[in-house]
């Protein structure tokens, strides 16, 4: 049953290094094979979800390192871009965080990062979303498998995106305060197990105690670190099972991997510990050659944590303001 | 539930069921670390009981051989909860089983459809002949659904057949790839590297998003395999590729 189009067409002019169309995973099916996939980020997901009045259930473009550019071949909209990017609208410099209205012929260019440690993504939302069937469940692609997103791929220069609504809403754009979107400096906090028990304290004083750096061969599956090996107390190989959102795991050669959204279901290697939720989207934006370092946590510090974040969610959300009409 | 750990390599217990923390999103609830049918049956009767009660804040299951991962919702349910919900529900023997289904995968074996299946016939001193009657004779269950969407890993190879793997990988092995490793069996569902064995290839498609059901297999499910000539692959597949099902199925026990 597929509305009548709107019109309303955002074309990929660029789609910078990697831009995929995500939102909050794919919930349900990692018993049959299916992997999570979602928002690396979801917190600055979020930001530029409530930025153009959508719920996180809709799907944004998540862009990786570059932004690349886009234009409106026709029609209305208000879109928004979330993250420590640079952006401009027919060459004006934007400022960050603040929803604006395009009008066909308008081109909007996302550049680089603007901070070392924490643009390695952004998202850009467009105020109703995405014309794009939801496939189990979800809006968010899957390249690996080819689930989701436009034809499950990434995105191409030249493509055309269908808009879901005819025009942008009554309603004000929306802004926020840039620095209220920043993410917390510090150690990423990692719970114990599941299988801790294949790693003695040689193995948790070089996950704790050494400096990490991630690799270039890292993706949206999963991050690889870089630095001193981690020794396993005996076996490395494990009889396959699940693996959790942030799982690290080690395999032989030592070198850990971080588990991350487009991560496989199940895997055969011990997994020493796991990220937990609350500092996930910080993961998300990290570089190749970003540093960064463990701490562990208590399961009552995690729960703490994943609720400061939810409370600070709801926070962002009473600190938009309006932004005035712009272009 | 608060069992000292077993050393990791030491023989599985029963019942050794241990509840582990894997991150705060996620419990773990192993019942060994082998691949083995009673531990497999425990998993999935877990499952069942898991989906059966319809726990607050729990988002989705992920049975495995040997344990079964609870994904949830931290802001919705806290660990030590559900730790004590799962407890209860952990059971003693998986003696009695839901009725499974019972699949019938038609297989072209041999030629391009299975490339390996000389060799292995040859590593245990075999004709071909033997191999497919071995191979279609058994009859396996759905240990797990994983890797890629749709894979199915069986268990049930006859011992004769146990193979170790390819010492190197193919970069890229068809969807619907009937093949074995080491003591496993499995189907693939989509294109993947791999280093398992290939014996033949099913017409029937495991992952088809176009069909109401994508997913052929659950695990539980059993699966017989039923040898069929080049020329009924075609016209199987010609069948599959229009988003239908060739597979025989029955339910019940």
């Amino acid at each position: 049953m597929k509305q009548a189009s709107t019109g309303v067409v955002l074309r990929v002019i660029n789609p910078g290094a990697l831009a995929t169309l995500q939102d909050r995973g794919r919930m349900g099916y990692q018993r049959y094979g299916v992997p999570q996939s979602g928002a690396m980020d979801t917190l600055t997901f979020e930001i530029a979800c409530m930025l153009v009045g959508n719920e996180p259930e809709e799907a944004a473009i998540e862009f990786t390192l570059t932004g690349g550019s886009y234009a409106l071949e026709s029609g209305r909209c208000r879109a928004a871009v979330a993250g420590a990017f640079t952006v401009t609208l027919n060459g004006a410099p934007l400022p960050p965080y603040r929803a604006i209205e395009l009008r066909a012929g308008d081109m909007l260019r996302i550049g680089a990062g603007t901070v070392s440690h924490g643009s390695a993504r952004g998202y850009l939302a467009v105020a109703g979303g995405f014309d794009v069937a939801p496939v189990l469940g979800s809006r968010s692609t899957h390249v690996r498998s080819g689930i989701g997103g436009v034809d499950g791929a990434a995105l191409r220069r030249d493509q055309w995106l269908q808009l879901r609504a005819p025009a942008p809403p009554d309603s004000l754009p929306l802004a926020l305060d840039p620095r209220l979107a920043r993410h917390d400096p510090g150690p990423i906090r990692v719970l114990p197990g599941p299988q801790d028990d294949y790693f003695d304290t040689a193995g948790w004083d070089r996950l704790l105690g050494e400096s990490w750096r991630m690799s270039p061969q890292s993706d949206r599956m999963g991050m690889r670190l870089e630095g001193a090996r981690i020794p396993h107390k005996g076996d490395y190989n494990i009889v396959s099972d699940g693996v959790p959102h942030g799982a690290i795991q080690v395999p032989g050669d030592g070198q850990p991997i971080v588990m991350l959204a487009d991560r496989q279901s199940t895997g055969g290697y011990p997994k020493i510990a796991t990220v937990i939720s609350a500092d996930l989207p910080r993961l998300g934006q990290l570089r190749p050659g970003d540093g960064l370092r463990f701490a562990r946590v208590t399961i009552d510090e995690a729960e703490t944590a994943a609720r400061e974040l939810a409370e600070r969610v709801a926070l962002l959300r009473r600190a938009l303001r309006p932004a005035g009409i712009l272009g | 539930m608060s069992r000292p750990r077993r050393p990791a390599g030491a023989p599985a217990t029963s019942p050794g069921c241990r509840i582990l923390q894997a991150g705060d999103q996620a419990l773990v609830v192993e019942f060994g670390d082998a691949i083995d049918a009673r531990l497999n049956r425990l998993v999935q009767a877990l499952d069942r009981r898991v989906a059966a009660a319809k726990i607050e804040g729990v988002i989705e299951s992920v049975p495995t051989y040997r344990s079964l991962m609870i994904v949830y919702d931290p802001l919705r349910i806290r660990a030590a909860a559900l730790r004590r919900r799962i407890e209860k529900l952990v059971p003693k023997s998986a003696a009695a089983e839901a009725p499974a289904r019972r699949w019938t995968l038609p297989v072209a074996y041999g030629g391009a459809h299975g490339l390996d299946l000389e060799d292995v016939a040859r590593a245990h001193g075999l004709s071909t002949d033997e191999v497919i009657a071995l191979h279609s004779g058994a009859e396996y269950r759905v240990y797990m659904i994983g890797f890629s969407p749709g894979l199915a890993y069986l268990g049930g190879l006859p011992e004769q057949l146990h193979t170790p793997r390819r010492s190197s990988p193919r970069l890229r092995v068809p969807a619907s790839s009937v093949s074995i490793g080491g003591i496993q069996a499995a189907v693939f569902s989509v294109e993947i590297p791999s280093g398992w064995h290939l014996l033949g290839r099913t017409p029937e498609r495991l992952f088809d998003l176009r069909r109401p059901q994508p997913f052929l297999l659950a695990a539980g499910d059993r699966v017989r395999f039923l040898p069929i000539a080049p020329a009924e692959y075609e016209r199987l597949a010609a069948i599959t590729a229009r988003g239908e099902v060739v597979a025989e199925c029955e339910t019940g026990a």
